[in-house]
């Protein structure tokens, strides 16, 4: 297999791994600010780094129309269209399925009929709907289409796929790209919530922590597992550390470190790549939420971040992907 | 019949928009009717989608209908909501005081203020749960108060439920369909959520654990996938997070209740149960019941297990009892009551009965012991031929029926087929009593989606709408 087809199909796994992220985040964002809480919208862009980025889509010109039009204080409507729908924003869903889709689009040969016609026509749909009029544009439709068609492309490769090192490629993005992502949005959102860092709240927001929860679909799993109140540690420890947890950090590093062990099988060589995962797989395995406090829940995030961002150029180093 | 109707988007005599509806009203004037029929055609096929159905009594399997959900949302303003809160947790502290005294030492009959017979002598008394003592002294643990209101600041309570009130997923799902279907409305307006229902039905039920040694195992109780409201029980159940089961799936051994897991019996504590009284216990009760598990009425008396609602809450709410609640709140708090009764006449004394038939064209009747709006006359609305007929079923068994004044249930503006017209509203918040007292703001509002209909019931062609209190200013 060629190392452009390899690396084709490890970010066609991270761009849709994204997308179905950004559209989880979207979802639990706009159903805070609906309850009448909104001031945290925003704290959503840190999550990928685009605090610049957004600023800027609020050009002054965009201001003013908006003002013009009446609906100066909507910023809320503003965020979800640079999140989902500005193709400027390259984490945006519009950009990450639009690249997804070009991986998939050189690898036809490599990936089943299934996936390409799933992938392909989340593109249709999305690219379509976005050039017609936006005024009328049912923005909540399109978004949960997007997470439901993610999920049918993950399910139509899960299905058709040769197991063969693409199939262990595509994995490796998509888990490495999940476990970031929930480091990331555990990181941001529950430093926002709890400055301190401190693992329990006399007062707890009830609906801040659930759409924590929510932004990794995990409310209900949360009651199936505690059967109990809303605990600032259980949150954080379901979402780090328990691997039957499907979004949890530890899951997917579980997942990727399986995949790297495949691939190392196929081709009979070990490298930093492989020490790396194992690594930081284990970091995940063998912790405890309370020595993770003792350590200072933002420090040790801080550390597994950076493990991904480590983990990911060695991945692309001994892949030759890059 | 009664005077003018209180239309709570449009009040007095110029109809200017009440301040809590202003939002909807620009709303309803800035979407065109098209864009409402659309939305409206989404919100049937939501609920279609998610399986939130009703299985109307009686009705074929695979039948089950969707309650019509009205897409405007009806509003109250906080100080509204704070003065109806304040006599909800009121009537529920009264409520619970009498059931723990009906089943304990009668005082409120000793003193003379309810007759001994009122209780001993009520269908819904349950002998077997004489003298317990259950946790909190909380009978009533999920009561809905199903209140009405004909003015500006008139609300009446229309009946008590403590047995097994239904109809809270039908709150928490308006809500989703809400905030889906009309995101410009929520960010315009400042709505109290309703989503953390599960989570304080969670910690009431939690909190009523005869023991407190270990971690309570809390289940749901159903009587199966038949039950009309059996969609509530799954959806409850799954939103907690606890064990959705059968009487089959439960057993009792040594006076402990268990239910039976692949890895062997597991501890029950807690039994939140959507069974009506006579069919929870075969060995008890009824014993032609498949419903219940045998045994578990002596695991209750065991202090083994906590039921709940309790055991034998029906004499608290029939309607019948329902006229002394005001003396309860008299009697057990000492306080004037904050929510006022309908004026009601009992057929069980001469005067009243003389009373009810003389005026049957103009009362609404009910059955003490009815419920969903079946086995009553409204009286206004009624052929000469149907007040007759039913003037013969009150001769034969006074006792069994109370008669009320036809109230003019306050109005809200609804979608119907001509466009937006006003129909009748009542609502039904759900109270949670524990170690405290909890009301998630609102409740559910169901409308008469009739014209002129003041029939609520949803098995009788009512619909529901979601019911927003607006946030205090900040």
């Amino acid at each position: 297999m060629l190392s452009s087809t390899a690396k084709n199909l490890y970010w066609m796994g991270r761009y849709l791994q994204r997308a179905k992220t950004t559209a989880r985040l979207i979802e639990a964002t706009q159903r805070m600010a609906l309850q009448s809480r909104g001031k945290e919208a925003e704290g959503v862009v840190a999550i990928f780094g685009m605090e610049d980025e957004f600023r800027q889509s609020q050009s002054q010109e965009g201001q003013n129309q908006r003002q013009a039009q009446g609906r100066g204080g909507r910023r809320l409507s503003d965020l979800v269209d640079f999140l989902a729908f500005d193709e400027n924003n390259p984490s945006s869903i519009v950009s990450s399925i639009r690249s997804a889709r070009r991986n998939a689009r050189e690898e036809r040969n490599n990936i089943t009929v299934d996936v390409w016609e799933s992938l392909n026509g989340l593109w249709l749909e999305l690219s379509g709907k976005l050039r017609g009029n936006r005024a009328t544009l049912d923005r909540g439709a399109l978004i949960e289409s997007v997470k439901k068609q993610a999920v049918m492309i993950f399910g139509a490769a899960q299905v058709t796929l040769l197991r063969d090192e693409a199939w262990n490629f595509l994995q490796l993005g998509a888990f490495l790209e999940r476990g970031d992502n929930t480091a990331r949005i555990l990181d941001v959102k529950y430093h926002r919530l709890m400055p301190d860092g401190s693992p329990h709240a006399e007062t707890l927001d009830y609906f801040a922590w659930s759409e924590l929860l929510a932004c990794i679909g995990a409310v209900r799993t949360y009651r199936r597992i505690y059967r109990s109140s809303l605990d600032p540690m259980k949150v954080a420890e379901l979402m780090m550390l328990r691997r039957d947890v499907p979004r949890s950090v530890h899951h997917c590093l579980w997942m990727v470190d399986a995949s790297m062990r495949e691939l190392a099988d196929a081709y009979g060589t070990r490298g930093e790549a492989d020490r790396l995962a194992g690594e930081l797989h284990a970091k995940l395995r063998y912790a405890r939420i309370e020595q993770i406090y003792d350590i200072g829940l933002h420090e040790f995030l801080g550390g597994v971040r950076d493990g991904f961002a480590t983990l990911s150029d060695e991945i692309g180093r001994q892949f030759l992907l890059d | 019949m009664a005077a003018k109707t209180f239309d709570e988007m449009r009040s007095g005599a110029d109809s200017t928009i009440r301040e809590p509806y202003r939002g909807v009203a620009q709303w309803l004037d800035s979407t065109s009717p098209e864009r409402l029929a659309a939305t409206r055609h989404e919100v049937d096929q939501f609920y279609r989608r998610h399986g939130i159905t009703f299985g109307a009594y009686g009705a074929a399997e695979g039948s089950e209908t969707t309650i019509p959900f009205d897409i405007i949302p009806r509003v109250m303003a906080w100080d509204e909501w704070e003065y109806l809160h304040k006599g909800l947790v009121q009537r529920v502290r009264a409520l619970n005081a009498f059931l723990a005294d009906a089943y304990g030492e009668r005082e409120i009959c000793r003193a003379g203020v309810i007759p001994e017979q009122q209780i001993l002598v009520n269908a819904e008394f349950v002998a077997m749960a004489q003298g317990l003592r259950l946790p909190g002294d909380v009978h009533a643990h999920i009561a809905g108060i199903d209140l009405v209101r004909v003015g500006e600041k008139d609300f009446y309570v229309l009946e008590d439920n403590v047995r097994t009130p239904s109809g809270v997923s039908y709150v928490l799902e308006n809500r989703e369909v809400m905030m889906r279907l009309a995101p410009e409305l929520f960010s315009a307006m400042r709505v109290m959520p309703v989503a953390n229902y599960t989570e304080e039905l969670l910690a009431t039920l939690r909190s009523v654990s005869f023991s407190d040694s270990h971690e309570p195992n809390v289940v749901l109780l159903t009587p199966g996938h038949y039950n009309s409201a059996y969609f509530e029980h799954a959806f409850l159940a799954d939103e907690m997070g606890i064990e959705l089961v059968k009487g089959s799936d439960l057993f009792v051994d040594e006076g402990r209740v268990f239910m039976r897991t692949p890895r062997g019996p597991q501890r029950v504590d807690v039994i939140y149960r959507r069974v009506d009284d006579a069919f929870l216990d075969p060995l008890a009760m009824r014993p032609d019941s498949y419903l219940g598990v045998a045994g578990l009425i002596g695991a209750l008396r065991a202090g083994r297990v906590n039921i709940v609602n309790a055991l034998g809450n029906g004499v608290a709410d029939d309607k019948s009892t329902y006229t002394y609640v005001p003396e309860m709140i008299r009697f057990y708090l000492g306080e004037t009551p904050i929510l006022q009764n309908v004026q009601t006449h009992r057929g069980d004394r001469a005067d009243d009965l003389k009373y009810m038939l003389e005026h049957l064209a103009e009362l609404v009747v009910k059955e003490v012991h009815g419920s969903g709006g079946k086995g009553m006359l409204v009286g206004p609305t009624s052929s000469k031929q149907e007040v007759e007929e039913f003037a013969q079923l009150v001769k034969a068994r006074p006792d069994n029926y109370i008669a009320q004044p036809t109230l003019a249930l306050s109005t809200c503006p609804t979608f119907v087929a001509q466009g937006v017209a006003p129909r009748h509203v009542d609502l039904r918040p759900f109270v949670l009593s524990g170690k405290k007292i909890t009301i998630v703001p609102g409740g559910l509002t169901r409308v008469a989606l009739k014209e002129g209909s003041l029939v609520v019931n949803s098995s009788q062609g009512g619909g529901t709408k979601d019911t927003w209190v607006l946030a205090p200013d900040a």
